[in-house]
């Protein structure tokens, strides 16, 4: 076996998707608000709006959502047979308590299931959904649901302020031969690169500024990506989408031509001018998206992000069965376009940002 | 006293080394300088650095640098006089060679800021201001140059605009140095629409925040053929101070330190500003460029602006300054920048400043400040016939 397959991530069954989907709040804060409050209105802004979440909302109640959109589609799945529930995110609501055990009691996985919270950043949603491609094609659970969903956090007046938003994806993995798409390998690049991190106690994030571009998100996202596709004979062209993590605009786009992909095959999973950066449900919820326009037939490539650093590139090919299934239920740009706008005072009261004790 | 040569040079691309440690900044730079001389081995090595202890949590630089480069026992140590290390270091090497103490001397600036947070490395830079009466205010480096530009603009009666010449020059000039860290040309409109720093100074009024390193190799002059086509006489040396607190001087738009430095400089040479054919001068913030032309001897005071307005800080004006990208284009590595200057005083010398080369020079002038003017380091270099 040479070098370039073995880098690559395939179990000896094949996986799919048997189910996915979407979540995103309703409410919007424009980027204009925010360089209102902390910049008088100058200079630009690297979105036009992020979604935010109301005040009854987290990541438990909106990974929740997201699972009932994937069981929806998975036609008639038995949510006992899913056998983990892991939930990669930045703003578990709890410290120390999973949120997955109550998204699996939810959804009624519980109690023959394992449930896990994962960390790595805006990757954790990859990393999980990962994990949950080697436990059923290892063939010891018959389903595992990932879900990568965020409420990220941003320190007022800091540049993620702009953009740091709510929303996020859940994927229900199963046997190849009832799914949507199905999984044609993956790749995982991680170096220890420090350009974004929260430490223990604190509320908000740092990050190293222009560091986190070219020798963080560039670098190993180009790496996954490059690696994946010569492990599996690809290039760009073989494909007919693309999705990157998406911190903003500009990033996704760079990186895409920087590998040779055109603003077409991004434009359907880009959601970052209309969204924000959904943290670990960034590049997540750029998928279902796609997935609610593909054909059968269809290549599709994702490459997550995330701080500290890491990217997972993983390759998808798109079966009949998602033209029979994906309408059933809500689709990623209605959510999107379901937008009520706030201003920044209100954003502040439903993120909590005044401290009321 | 002998004369003293250099005979040798050697840069690093000035930028954002985020995979380049200070020690191999350091070390990239004095072997190309030690490869141009074609010496293997020296009598001292003087390294210039302001914020190795900082921002790296490394000081200690001298016997660092020697051991890494192989000149390990050599005479060694850190020179450091804040954004004028890098010239405090040459003007020890010099001392050292002039004196007849030591033959060699490898002279090399290194600065890494890009490894800190913006905030960490502000409050490192304002270091060079005074801890007590001014940094204790809570006034940073770049805020301390703005009062300067605002007192300037209101007491001359210029523009904002009118700055815009420096930053056009530097990045023209820029464009056509391999290792500048801006290479691009800038427009006098998009320096007019440049986001604001700290009011007045914008962000095309000011040098970046990077990582660099550059070096010499100094010998007497009378030895330098045996190692140099073309050495470069090192005929003026010289410092002046100021006090470090803009408001306890005569008159803040005034760098007494300067001209002290530069009558001094002048003096030595026996040369007058009329002699200069190119002048490497500390454009750290645009007003600084204006207030060095005027302690320069190049135009009275409150004229600085009127010398670049009239175009003759260009390569082929009167006075050409930032030949090879100055502080704001070429970057502004602050330890290293001193020694930057005069690699590329050398190259004009040499008659290898590529497109940038000002015909026939002969005489070179470059001028490192430390602060907002309390050390002020000139050195005249005359290309030997």
């Amino acid at each position: 076996m040479d070098r370039d397959s073995q880098i690559m991530l395939k179990p000896d069954r094949e996986v799919g998707i048997i189910g996915y989907g979407a979540y995103v709040p309703r409410y919007r804060l424009p980027a204009a608000e925010v360089s209102r409050i902390w910049t008088d209105g100058q200079g630009g802004t690297p979105i036009r709006e992020k979604s935010v979440p109301g005040p009854d909302e987290d990541v438990v109640t909106m990974s929740i959502e997201a699972a009932r959109n994937a069981l929806g589609r998975s036609q008639g799945v038995d949510p006992a047979l899913i056998r983990a529930v892991w939930v990669g995110s930045e703003s578990h609501p709890y410290a120390v308590k999973p949120t997955s055990t109550i998204v699996a009691e939810a959804i009624g996985a519980t109690p023959y299931t394992q449930a896990a919270d994962w960390e790595f950043a805006c990757k954790a949603g990859t990393e999980a959904f990962q994990a949950a491609i080697g436990f059923v094609g290892s063939g010891m659970a018959p389903y595992a649901l990932a879900i990568g969903m965020d409420t990220a956090q941003a320190r007022p007046g800091d540049d993620l302020e702009y953009t740091a938003g709510a929303g996020g994806a859940a994927f229900l993995l199963g046997p190849a031969e009832d799914a949507l798409t199905v999984i044609e390998g993956s790749c995982s690049y991680v170096t220890d690169t420090p350009d974004f991190w929260r430490r223990a106690y604190r509320h908000y994030p740092s990050h190293g500024g222009r560091f986190t571009g070219q020798p963080a998100y560039f670098k190993h996202s180009t790496a996954a990506a490059q690696s994946l596709m010569t492990a599996l004979g690809r290039q760009p062209s073989d494909y007919t989408y693309a999705i990157f993590h998406q911190p903003n605009v500009k990033f996704p786009q760079t990186e895409a031509k920087q590998l040779g992909f055109t603003p077409a095959q991004i434009a359907p999973g880009l959601l970052a001018n209309d969204i924000g950066n959904t943290y670990a449900g960034s590049s997540l919820v750029g998928l279902t998206a796609v997935l609610d326009v593909a054909a059968p037939g269809d290549r599709v490539l994702l490459v997550s992000y995330g701080s500290g650093a890491g990217s997972d590139a993983i390759s998808f090919r798109v079966t009949e069965a998602l033209l029979e299934r994906r309408d059933l239920a809500s689709k990623t740009r209605d959510y999107v376009g379901r937008r009520v706008e706030i201003d920044y005072a209100t954003y502040v009261r439903y993120t909590k940002k005044l401290r009321l004790n | 006293m002998r004369d003293v040569a250099i005979i040798g040079v050697g840069q690093t691309e000035v930028g954002e080394h985020w995979d380049v440690s200070l020690r191999h900044l350091a070390l990239g730079a004095l072997q190309a300088a030690m490869t141009d001389a074609g010496v293997a081995q020296t009598d001292a090595l003087y390294v210039g650095n302001m914020l190795a202890g900082e921002l790296t949590g490394q000081e200690h630089l001298g016997a660092l640098v020697a051991d890494f480069a192989g000149l390990r026992g050599v005479e060694a140590f850190k020179v450091e006089a804040a954004c004028g290390s890098g010239a405090a270091a040459l003007r020890l090497g010099y001392v050292a060679v002039a004196g007849g103490l030591a033959n060699i001397v490898v002279v090399v600036g290194v600065e890494k800021m890009t490894d800190t947070l913006g905030p960490d490395t502000t409050s490192a830079l304002a270091m060079a201001a005074d801890a007590d009466y001014e940094a204790a205010q809570g006034i940073s480096f770049v805020a301390l140059n703005a009062l300067l530009m605002r007192r300037y603009m209101h007491e001359h009666g210029y523009a904002h605009h009118d700055f815009a010449p420096f930053a056009v020059n530097a990045h023209r000039n820029g464009s056509h140095n391999p290792y500048a860290m801006f290479q691009f040309p800038v427009s006098a409109d998009r320096f007019a629409q440049a986001p604001m720093i700290c009011d007045p100074i914008n962000l095309l009024d000011s040098s970046p925040i990077c990582d660099g390193a550059a070096a010499v190799v100094l010998a007497p002059a009378e030895a330098a053929r045996a190692f140099s086509a073309a050495p470069v006489r090192i005929t003026a040396s010289a410092v002046g101070t100021d006090t470090l607190a803009i408001h306890d001087r005569r008159d803040p738009l005034v760098l007494d330190g300067a001209v002290l430095s530069t009558q001094r400089a002048y003096e030595q040479a026996s040369v007058g500003p009329q002699e200069i054919d190119l002048f490497e001068l500390h454009d750290a913030f645009s007003i600084m460029a204006a207030l060095s032309l005027e302690a320069a001897g190049f135009a009275e005071r409150g004229q600085g602006l009127r010398v670049a307005l009239d175009g003759e800080i260009e390569l082929g004006g009167r006075v050409p300054i930032t030949t090879m990208g100055g502080l704001k284009a070429r970057g502004h590595p602050v330890g290293a920048t001193g020694v930057y200057q005069i690699v590329e005083v050398v190259q004009q010398l040499r008659g290898l400043a590529g497109s940038n080369q000002i015909p026939n020079a002969r005489v070179g002038m470059a001028q490192n400040i430390g602060g907002s003017g309390a050390t002020v380091i000139t050195h005249i270099l005359e290309r030997m016939e």
